[in-house]
């Protein structure tokens, strides 16, 4: 068997780099990872206690799935339902194909309100679309409102994390890119500020609350939409959703087509379950919910646009439409040892971490470098799964999209049926894979292997019995103690390090 | 064909390979989690609330309905408010022994009006204990959702036992999604320095909540 199986296919430098090249980069970035570190270990044991407290977790879990993939299984239906929900509390909703027809959408609702600039509240939705900047091409001023987007924003950086996307900073970073760079984009920062939390964020807020009450304009993305009631909900933590959902005379909420729960008491699962997996709390500080608009309370005018931008096709995916039922939590990226290692941006996508690294390729298809390398991001140890609030099977799906690469096959791109070539260079690899098919299906073989070397971490199974023995053969298992990334790369990798 | 048209027809080819299913949604998910955690008196839910409020960095105070008024106008001297935003239907009483500026809750004030403004007292729709939250429907004793949210210091009453329950899911049940909902755990709060915590970034920075027996 090769022994190269789970290591990165090897490609020609990309415009991205491919995942292991990235991820290479970050290893060798020491303040990158002891921020990763620290937050991620920080979060994850917070989240085990706030889980923990309580006792029906597997059954609120279990109903969480079961809504998404009802929801999803029906999504024409209750979209058309959300639509009309919406239309009659007052909303008007658009839809968009791609994230080209999103942005032009936005853009003219903004310049229809003769303003030229708005305020954002942090959504991974108008990330992946690139609305800043397709705003700023057309003269209309984004301004992130989220604290650490503001960092990222200021820092002309990307974010590496779906809930601290400035994971990355450490407090003296922060404190110099606030004091350079907070006068060009609005109040300067305070003289002799310190690199204290609190000074900081005493820092973000005056430099910001200038906008939010000046604002005419707010952007949102939501984290529910209800079909049933057509309300739409955000939940945060510092209160500038808040002010970007009320304050504005006009509000605009980008919103991908998968977020659709079908009724109002669907919610009550998951504002069970996002908060504790995703902050650790009980409850988040504060969520919105606005149904439509509200006479002389709140924005005069709401948009909701409703986004494809390949969901359609992922959804189109048997093994791998189980992604969209993701609340995007964030629980996976804090318990991977991949993603601890090698830190968000090498996932070359808004979505970094486990989740990333089954949606992205779906998403965006694997023509590029990173969107082919990133299913191999992982190490398949499937602590990823277990954490998930909604169930999705990372490594079963990262498994599928492998096999997708390696030997090609039948997709949906654009909403048309395509036939994918077989990548390059993955010989060796192909082979690997018939065999691992073959574990697939035959039931459980797999699951089995990879479930039991989780479930018995601490003994530190070497191989797995079977035909599992093909994957555990390459495979890093999670509480591997502290090896370098540079020794698991080597090792993981086959020795193929000179191809590159 | 419109973008709407395109979005629906590739979701139902999407999903040609699953079989048509009509189960009525009722069925499809088994609610067999629990409605709330634990069993607990009524008083030892609203302690429950309290507890996890404080938790959160909530300052909570329980009082009767008669001493109400002057706790609200000592709350606001310690803060040496100058001004409190009132809404329209918020009981007369509550702000009777204040000594402050009243401002009233108007569709004609700009933020920068609500801004000057140092506090502001409202009621409340409903109290979660489990999670620590209180929850503002927009009803007249509570106001615009923009006047609990500009002042720097927002006190909010809450009606014990009768405004409070246990969970989520009794929560929800008591909430009509049609108004705008405000669901508040704590005053504003942000872990995005270095994950550690500092409260009060946009929002109010003090959240003080007075359980009313
Ligand atoms: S895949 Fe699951 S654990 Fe990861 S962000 Fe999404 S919902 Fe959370």
């Amino acid at each position: 068997m090769s022994r190269t199986f789970v290591g990165m296919p090897v490609f020609p430098p990309p415009t991205h780099p491919a995942f292991p090249e990235a991820a290479r980069d970050a290893v060798h970035n020491h303040t990158l990872r002891s921020n990763l570190r620290h937050a991620t270990h920080t979060i994850r044991a917070k989240r085990a206690r706030a889980v923990a407290e309580l006792s029906d977790w597997d059954r609120l879990r279990e109903a969480g799935r079961l809504i998404k993939d009802h929801t999803l299984r029906h999504l024409d239906r209750y979209l058309v339902q959300l639509e009309e929900s919406v239309t009659a509390a007052g909303g008007t909703v658009h839809w968009a194909v791609d994230a080209a027809e999103a942005n032009r959408i936005v853009a003219e609702l903004v310049k229809a309100t003769g303003e030229s600039e708005v305020v954002k509240v942090k959504s991974m939705a108008t990330q992946e679309i690139g609305l800043n900047e397709a705003l700023l091409e057309e003269g209309i001023r984004a301004y992130e409102t989220d604290l650490a987007e503001l960092i990222v924003q200021l820092g002309n950086d990307r974010p590496s994390h779906i809930l601290v996307p400035a994971i990355h900073r450490n407090r003296g970073e922060i404190r110099d890119i606030f004091r350079t760079e907070m006068g060009a984009w609005g109040r300067p920062a305070p003289d002799g500020l310190t690199d204290t939390p609190a000074e900081l964020a005493e820092a973000a807020r005056l430099h910001l609350r200038e906008k939010f009450l000046r604002a005419k304009v707010g952007i949102s993305g939501a984290n529910f939409m209800v079909a049933e009631t057509g309300t739409l909900v955000v939940v945060e933590s510092e209160g500038n959703g808040r002010m970007c959902l009320t304050l504005p005379e006009t509000l605009i909420s980008v919103v991908g087509i998968e977020k659709t729960v079908p009724t109002w008491q669907d919610l009550e699962v998951f504002l069970q379950t996002l908060p504790r997996s995703s902050t650790a709390e009980r409850m988040n500080p504060y969520t919105s919910m606005w149904t439509g608009t509200t006479d002389e309370d709140g924005p005069r005018a709401f948009h909701l646009v409703l986004l494809d931008n390949g969901r359609t096709d992922a959804l189109a995916d048997q093994v791998g439409r189980q992604a969209l039922r993701c609340i995007r939590c964030s629980a996976c990226l804090n318990v991977c040892p991949v993603y601890e290692r090698a830190g968000g941006h090498a996932y070359g996508s808004v979505y970094p971490g486990p989740i990333g690294a089954i949606l992205s390729p779906q998403l965006r298809g694997t023509a590029s470098e990173i969107d082919a390398s990133l299913p191999y991001a992982s190490s398949l140890c499937g602590a990823c799964y277990e954490v998930c609030p909604v169930a999705i099977d990372i490594p079963e799906v990262l498994v599928h999209l492998r096999e997708r690469v390696v030997e090609g096959g039948v997709a949906v791109r654009q909403g048309n049926k395509v036939v994918l070539k077989p990548a390059k260079g993955h010989a060796a690899e192909r082979a690997a894979m018939r065999a691992a098919r073959w574990a697939f299906s035959h039931p459980g073989a797999l699951r089995t292997g990879q479930r039991l070397a989780s479930r018995t971490r601490r003994l530190h199974p070497r191989t797995l019995p079977g035909p599992g023995r093909a994957w555990s053969a390459t495979r890093d298992l999670p509480a591997a103690p502290a090896e370098p990334f540079r020794d698991w790369w080597q090792r993981t990798r086959g020795g193929k390090d000179g191809a590159k | 064909m419109s973008s709407r048209e395109r979005i629906l027809g590739r979701v139902r080819r999407a999903l040609a390979d699953v079989p048509p299913d009509d189960t009525p949604y009722e069925q499809v998910v088994r609610r067999d989690y629990l409605r709330e955690h634990g069993e607990r008196t009524v008083e030892q839910t609203v302690e429950l609330l309290a507890e996890n409020l404080a938790d959160y960095r909530a300052v909570v105070h329980r009082c009767t309905e008669a001493e109400l008024p002057s706790l609200v106008a000592r709350l606001l001297a310690d803060r040496k408010a100058g001004s409190v935003l009132v809404p329209s239907g918020l009981e007369a009483g509550w702000l009777a022994q204040a000594d402050v500026s009243r401002v009233a809750d108007r569709t004609e004030s700009t933020p920068d009006d609500l801004d000057r403004v140092d506090s502001v007292v409202t009621a409340c729709a409903v109290a979660i204990a489990e999670t620590g939250t209180i929850v503002l429907d927009g009803g007249p004793d509570q106001g615009r959702r923009r006047i609990s949210l500009v002042p720097d210091h927002h006190i909010c009453v809450v009606r014990v036992p009768q405004q409070v329950v246990a969970s989520v899911p009794q929560a929800l049940e008591r909430l009509a999604p049609a108004r705008p909902l405000t669901w508040i755990s704590g005053p504003s709060a942000t872990s995005d320095i270095e994950l550690d915590r500092v409260e009060g970034v946009h929002g109010p920075r003090t959240l003080e909540v007075l359980l009313v027996n």
